[in-house]
């Protein structure tokens, strides 16, 4: 069975590298708890400070083809609980779960003081590390705290300072998704000290409006303020972040994967990027604790199957294969192939290739294009066939309808694969053009330039 | 002439009980998920095989968006009848019997039931077709039969500016949508509901008036520049055996219009029906709902040559209908001391495939019953059509070029049950339409 303990951040040990984010799932002891016997391996608590008010309602999403929550917006604040009250319940959930991580998230007044004593109040009660949070996008930062300072690298890095100087437990700056360069802080994280990454926060947003009453949504009082958005939406924004990361020698520090989680494998993929652990939220918002079942389960079964041992053994594989665009070889050419025994004849495809890529895909022989075809459909007479009269002809009432490829036209840009919704119908499949390969950047270095 | 609209009438309780909808309508979620799953083809197998062509994927597509009002009218604009339409078309073998879905071995679309959502949203909001401006045309145009295909002709005709007249031998519009649908598939009210809505458009209607005589055509050809012909097909044939007289052998098309038009739920205790086509089912079906014990069809042929669509002989099946196969009546009996239907005797046939069937000798037998029901086929009115002079008619039905609908005689058209012998309401609406942009294609062109 593989290994999925973990030890993060120069001492934050785990079970498994799947923690609870900082959220209403890790509000208070018993939820945490109960969190715990589901499988987590780690939780970082609602973020600690002083108590908050706040308003009703706080959620909104964002539905999709039928499906709830593709995005989720949150403009609820930190903890509106008592310090004391967090810091009591973190001591009994340590006491009774000694081998699982508590992170106690903490936000506080810029000031030296009340961010010495929080540290040093936090990590008496128990918690195995401590998470900054420099990301909230929303009230705090009006306040002066969460991404006010996440955004200005000189607060980070200042404040990060101050927190290292008390803490004996490993710190994380949460890093805000709301910046143009998101290495620019983690830097500043870095030269303050601190010991890992939790990224990202939220994303602003303004999830919808209600196109009855002109509300936005979540509605307060018939007005909205924007929130931050998370959930599977966020997930390619994080995971490019997440790269950048990783990638940068003065951001490199270890990095706990956030933004859109909820499988197995969006947790594999984080990973694969080089985190050494992954939060969820907005999954477990949704589904509740026990979705970390399969996610345990299928990350092992996973691993088994490749061949990794533990997460290490795969941490930050992928990262090597993301690249600058100039670096890709330009002579890669793939062209798209469709397995006509698998094709339901949709013509998805063709409309996509027409209209949205190269337009080489072709439903007949005469090359038509779309309106044509359509307009041909729509001459025919059709009847509805009677059992007995029309036995005969009820059988072949249907042409295949199974598009084609001009593979000399086709560029392989994938967007036919992409459209299709049957798996494997459409493969994309080398083609060999005898050429070296060759990137942009090599090619400006043949032409001297010439070719910019 | 009558005119009585808007059409009134009363819903009968112990009817609506016992004849629920066999389809009941999708809820805003359930539209909405089965409206996200249709995968959007493109020129889509669904829209092809639809008579009228409705732009299916776009109708969905606007559920999808809740723009309900938008895909009732992208159905209207194919479909003036697309309420009924979505009721009682055999979807299986039409939309859904070519959706994409059936080889990606998941469940078709349920298209009729979404179109039935947004046709009913139409409804309940009381939305309107919208007023086409279109140049008032001088040409007047009179559609004989209140049935689908004149429906549908007449709508479109005055959609384009025309004047069109609808008349009807009976009191109510909507031909078999009215009189002649299974209850549990469309009510009366709802034919109606759809039938007012092309009134608005500016339809005329005249009621109880019958076409018997060659100088009522005369007088018709007189006062109208063009005649569409929607006049379906006549009773069913008379059963020619000995005892069809009887006053408890109810024709099957005239069951259902008593059932469901005049509150006369009579019916026997022991019901025979003669004939396997979707409308014996219908009337069977009918029968068990009313209260009879046994139901049984006669057929001639088997199982495997059933004229019924396969879905309707499940359900039949499911409702209790009993079938003797290869068995054909030749004398129905009655009982001398109450008066009553004894039995209707029956003789076996052989299996011919392909071939008629031939009766087995010394072969006959009993099937006990209080109530026989023939619906052996339809036969056309040959007699009007025979007065219309030059019109060809052929195997009981007026020959036209199926894409204008237009007869051997300049001046008729044609649609529907007439032209094709009986197929769904559907076709008639699509035959309507066609005949109906022919028509003002004619004028139009001669206008210019």
């Amino acid at each position: 069975m593989p290994d999925l303990s973990t030890v993060f951040a120069g001492g934050i040990r785990c079970p498994n590298p799947f923690w609870l984010a900082s959220a209403p799932p890790t509000n208070c002891g018993e939820q945490v708890m109960r969190a715990f016997d589901a499988g987590w391996g780690g939780a970082v608590w609602k973020t600690i400070g002083e108590p908050i008010t706040n308003v009703s309602s706080r959620y909104s999403s964002v539905d999709w083809n039928g499906q709830r929550m593709m995005g989720l917006n949150n403009i609820e604040l930190i903890s509106d609980r008592p310090i004391e009250t967090n810091l009591r319940e973190i001591a009994a959930v340590k006491k009774r779960y000694p081998k699982h991580a508590v992170i106690a998230s903490l936000m506080v007044e810029s000031k030296r003081e009340a961010w010495h004593d929080i540290v040093a109040r936090s990590e008496d009660a128990g918690a195995d590390g401590l998470e900054l949070n420099f990301g909230c996008p929303h009230g705090m930062s009006e306040r002066g705290m969460g991404s006010a300072v996440g955004q200005v690298p000189e607060y980070t890095e200042l404040i990060t300072g101050w927190v290292k100087e008390k803490a004996r437990t490993p710190v994380l700056v949460k890093l805000t998704p709301n910046i143009t360069d998101i290495r620019q802080i983690a830097r500043a994280a870095k030269r303050g000290g601190a010991d890992g990454l939790s990224a990202i926060n939220t994303l602003n947003s303004i999830t919808g409006i209600d196109l009855d009453t002109l509300e936005p949504r979540p509605n307060v009082d018939g007005i909205s303020s924007h929130g931050g958005y998370c959930g599977p939406a966020v997930k390619p924004v994080a995971l490019n972040m997440v790269h950048q990361l990783h990638s940068d020698a003065e951001s490199r520090l270890p990095i706990s994967g956030i933004g859109g989680i909820g499988t197995w494998q969006d947790a594999a993929e984080f990973i694969l990027l080089g985190c050494g652990t992954v939060q969820v939220c907005t999954a477990a918002m949704h589904y509740g604790y026990r979705i970390v079942e399969d996610m345990i389960d299928g990350l092992q079964n996973w691993m088994r199957e490749q061949g990794f041992d533990s997460v290490e053994a795969f941490r930050g594989l992928s990262a090597p294969k993301v690249t600058d665009w100039n670096h890709l070889n330009l002579n890669f050419k793939i062209v798209a192939r469709i397995h006509e025994e698998k094709c339901i004849g949709c013509e998805l495809c063709y409309i996509a290739c027409w209209d949205g890529a190269h337009q080489c895909i072709h439903v007949d022989s005469a090359r038509s294009s779309p309106p044509a075809i359509e307009a041909a459909s729509r001459a025919r007479i059709s009847m509805t066939p009677i059992p007995k009269l029309d036995r005969d002809t009820q059988s072949d009432t249907r042409p295949a309808r199974i598009p084609h490829v001009d593979e000399h036209e086709c560029v392989g840009c994938n967007l036919c694969a992409l459209v299709c919704p049957v798996e494997g119908c459409i493969t994309m499949e080398r083609v060999d053009n005898n050429l070296p390969r060759e990137t942009w950047a090599e090619v400006v270095t043949r032409t001297n330039g010439k070719n910019c | 002439m009558g005119a009585a609209v808007p059409f009134a009438f009363e819903d009968h309780a112990e009817v609506a009980r016992r004849f629920p909808d066999l389809h009941p309508p999708f809820n805003f979620q359930e539209a909405l998920t089965e409206a996200n799953r249709c995968l959007n083809c493109f020129d889509a197998p669904c829209a092809a095989a639809c008579p009228t062509h409705i732009d299916v994927p776009r109708f969905i597509k606007k559920i999808a968006t809740r723009n309900l009002t938008g895909s009732a009218l992208t159905i209207l604009d194919a479909n003036i009848l697309g309420a009924s339409c979505s009721r009682v078309c055999p979807v299986d073998v039409l939309c859904e019997g070519a959706c994409v879905m059936l080889r990606f071995n998941k469940q078709p679309i349920a298209i009729g039931r979404l179109q039935r959502h947004a046709m009913d949203h139409f409804f309940a909001s009381g939305a309107k077709l919208p007023a086409e401006s279109k140049q008032q045309r001088s040409q007047k145009i009179v559609c004989i039969g209140a049935g689908p295909a004149s429906l549908a002709c007449a709508a479109e005709l005055v959609q384009r500016g025309f004047h069109a007249t609808v008349i009807e031998r009976r009191a109510l519009p909507g031909g078999l949508n009215t009189y002649g649908v299974a209850e549990y598939k469309l009510r009366p009210p709802d034919s109606l509901r759809e039938v007012e809505m092309v009134r608005q458009l500016g339809v005329e209607f005249r009621f109880g008036v019958s076409i018997a005589h060659e100088q009522e055509l005369a007088a018709l050809e007189r006062d109208y520049d063009a005649i569409f012909l929607g006049i379906g097909l006549g009773s069913t044939h008379e059963l020619r055996i000995p005892g069809a007289d009887h006053p408890d052998v109810v024709d099957a098309l005239e069951f259902i219009a008593r059932y469901k038009t005049s509150g006369n739920l009579k019916v026997g205790r022991n019901v025979v029906v003669i004939g396997a086509g979707n409308t014996a089912i219908d009337a069977a079906n009918a029968a068990r709902r009313l209260g009879a014990d046994r139901v049984t069809i006669v057929y001639r042929r088997t199982e495997h040559d059933l004229p019924a669509f396969a879905f309707e002989y499940e359900h039949a099946r499911r409702e209790g209908v009993a079938f003797e196969w290869l068995a054909q009546p030749v004398a129905i009996y009655t009982d001398l001391a109450s008066g009553r239907i004894a039995s209707v005797e029956c003789v076996r046939m052989n299996n011919a495939p392909g071939g008629l069937p031939t009766a087995i000798r010394d072969s006959e037998f009993q099937l006990p019953c209080d109530m026989v029901i023939p619906a052996i086929g339809q036969s056309p009115l040959i007699a009007l059509l025979q007065q219309c002079r030059g019109v060809d008619v052929a195997g009981g039905r007026v020959q036209v070029d199926r894409a204008t609908g237009r007869t051997s005689h300049p001046k008729y058209y044609a649609g529907g049950d007439c032209v094709n012998g009986g197929r769904e309401v559907v076709d008639a609406v699509a035959d309507g339409k066609r005949a109906g942009v022919a028509i003002a294609r004619s004028f139009e062109a001669a206008d210019a």
